[in-house]
């Protein structure tokens, strides 16, 4: 209080400025110069071949001019086959890896699990999240061969670390008073995490995992360049033979999936809340 | 309240019988379509491969062990590159993400009806796409290179950030922009004086997140030919060259770590 006084005091009289975002002034001068030096020096070292990029205009405007007319039929089949599989993939790998991650979710919260179960869990959860999808992808690949199976395990992988880490924040989070409640009638371990973890956790859980599903669906879309199946392989051959209007066929209808998934997900999460 | 006759006594149930066979027929009908869709993988897989999986891991193992370290000199370059693609590229995102959410954002934007669902259209379709797919058509547009990746990270974390920024913006506290139009105020300077302060620890950090995240994903380009260290990854798996491939795992593991960990500092200070 006397300090917001002095404050006062010695502002009076003068003009009104702006408090600025970083309160040091040293920080914020240090801060916006290797700021700027950084700036020149990365925009330095980025070449660009304009006159490559001028030549691409033309091809840029038929990519956009394609969104106006896309053409579904003539690889309706193919457009299908990937869309279907990629739908196939998100599914599976969403129901597997959400059943995997509730127990790791569980270990990996500090006020239910003891230390090492704490730590184990921890590290699968770090790892999972430190490795992105299609470096996963790749390995995997090489591993089990080409196909969804890949794509399946991968994106199980990637939603486990996903989930986990968010169920076991909100398990640290959560009331203790309802968990002791049930603990003083005499409950069992799992009846505890049964009445006395899992309704408060629930809502944030069935939550979590629709957005989830949405994420999959999305990087299912790339796996495909991969080799791990779905309809990133379809695109990929589409870009390359510069078949716009395909390509932007297939673009329109993962934008729809989407769109719909993140209504059905937000009607869903509106409903359990 | 459901209940239940069991030799004259009534006793308490969760769910009427109508609302339990309700839910026992949606969980069947979950089940199929999961076992479905295990088929259709099944099928889809050879399972000769899959049994012999371990041996491959192995082998894989065995070959791409231990790294080989004298690589990294051929690799400060392209770590340069994906820093710069990264950032450059959450620059670029910035500049256009605002105006977008401002435009998004159901209190400030112009219109509600024609512009907000423009503004929402520009948003969904940036996230929906991968930026490796942007980055895909990009090569195909402008050719590949560094360039063509700092616009697909630019075009993919357009959407992410506005969409944060405008739930940012519809949650500010309205009386602050009413104190500052009771001073006759214009539209702009209500922007800079009564938004803008409530949204910057927001705004600073959804960009250090974003940053975080295109770090990433700038890993990755070059297996497209967007430049940065993918572009040596695809060179090595392609050459079968697996202590390089080991080795280019590692740092990408360091700079997503050290990326993760910068963020996590910036925003604990922020916020």
């Amino acid at each position: 209080m006397s300090a917001a006084a002095t404050d006062l005091d010695s502002m009076l009289g003068r003009r009104w400025k702006r408090p600025p975002l970083i309160r040091r002034a040293w920080l914020r001068w240090t801060l916006t110069l290797g700021g700027l030096v950084y700036l020149v020096l990365a925009i330095a070292s980025v070449e660009v071949n304009w006159s490559r990029v001028y030549e691409g205009l033309d091809r840029g405007a038929a990519f956009i001019m394609s969104f106006a007319r896309p053409d579904f039929v003539s690889r309706a089949g193919d457009i299908w086959e990937g869309l279907l599989e990629s739908l196939v993939m998100t599914v599976a790998a969403s129901v597997v890896g959400i059943l995997i991650s509730i127990p790791i979710g569980l270990g990996a919260a500090r006020n239910i699990a003891p230390l090492p179960v704490y730590l184990i869990c921890r590290s699968i959860v770090a790892l999972s999240r430190a490795l992105q999808e299609i470096i996963v992808a790749i390995l995997l690949v090489a591993i089990f061969g080409f196909g969804p199976l890949a794509g399946f395990l991968t994106l199980s992988f990637a939603t486990i670390g996903f989930l986990s880490k968010l169920l076991a924040e909100d398990i640290e989070a959560m009331d203790k008073t309802q968990g002791e409640a049930i603990r003083a009638t005499g409950a069992r371990w799992t009846q505890w995490i049964n009445y006395g973890v899992q309704p408060q956790v629930m809502p944030r859980l069935i939550g979590l995992s629709m957005y989830r599903l949405d994420i999959n669906f999305r990087e299912s879309a790339i796996l495909g360049l991969v080799g791990a199946g779905g309809i990133g392989a379809t695109l990929n051959t589409a870009f390359d033979r510069y078949e716009f209007d395909t390509a932007a066929a297939i673009l329109l209808v993962i934008i729809g999936i989407v769109m719909l998934l993140e209504y059905l997900s937000g009607l869903i999460r509106a409903r359990v809340r | 309240m459901p209940v239940r006759e069991i030799s004259g006594a009534k006793v308490w149930r969760r769910r009427s019988t109508g609302e339990a066979l309700l839910r026992w027929f949606g969980w069947l009908v979950g089940v199929a379509v999961f076992l479905w869709c295990w088929q259709r993988i099944s099928a889809a897989t050879t399972w000769f491969f899959v049994w012999d999986a371990p041996r491959i891991a192995g082998d894989i193992l065995d070959r791409a062990t231990p790294p080989r370290w004298s690589y990294i000199d051929a690799l400060w370059w392209p770590i340069w590159d994906t820093l710069n693609i990264a950032t450059l590229g959450t620059m670029i995102a910035l500049v256009f993400a605002v105006p977008v959410a401002f435009l998004a954002a159901r209190n400030t934007s112009p219109s509600v009806w024609i512009i907000r669902p423009v503004a929402l259209l520009i948003i969904v379709a940036s996230r929906s796409i991968n930026s490796l797919i942007w980055a895909l058509l990009l090569i195909a547009i402008i050719g590949p290179g560094v360039f063509a990746g700092i616009i697909a990270i630019a075009i993919r974390s357009i959407g992410f950030c506005a969409k944060l920024l405008y739930e940012a913006i519809e949650e500010i506290d309205e009386t602050q922009v009413e104190a500052i139009s009771a001073t006759g105020a214009s539209r702009w300077q209500v922007m800079v004086y009564a938004i803008a302060p409530q949204i910057m620890p927001a705004f600073a950090g959804i960009s250090v997140f974003r940053w975080d995240i295109n770090i990433r994903e700038s890993t990755v380009l070059g297996l497209v030919g967007a430049g940065g260290i993918g572009l040596q990854l695809s060179s090595s798996l392609n050459t079968l060259a697996w202590p390089q491939v080991s080795l280019i795992l590692l740092v990408i593991l360091a700079a997503v770590v050290l990326g993760e960990w910068v963020s996590a500092k910036v925003r604990g200070a922020i916020i």
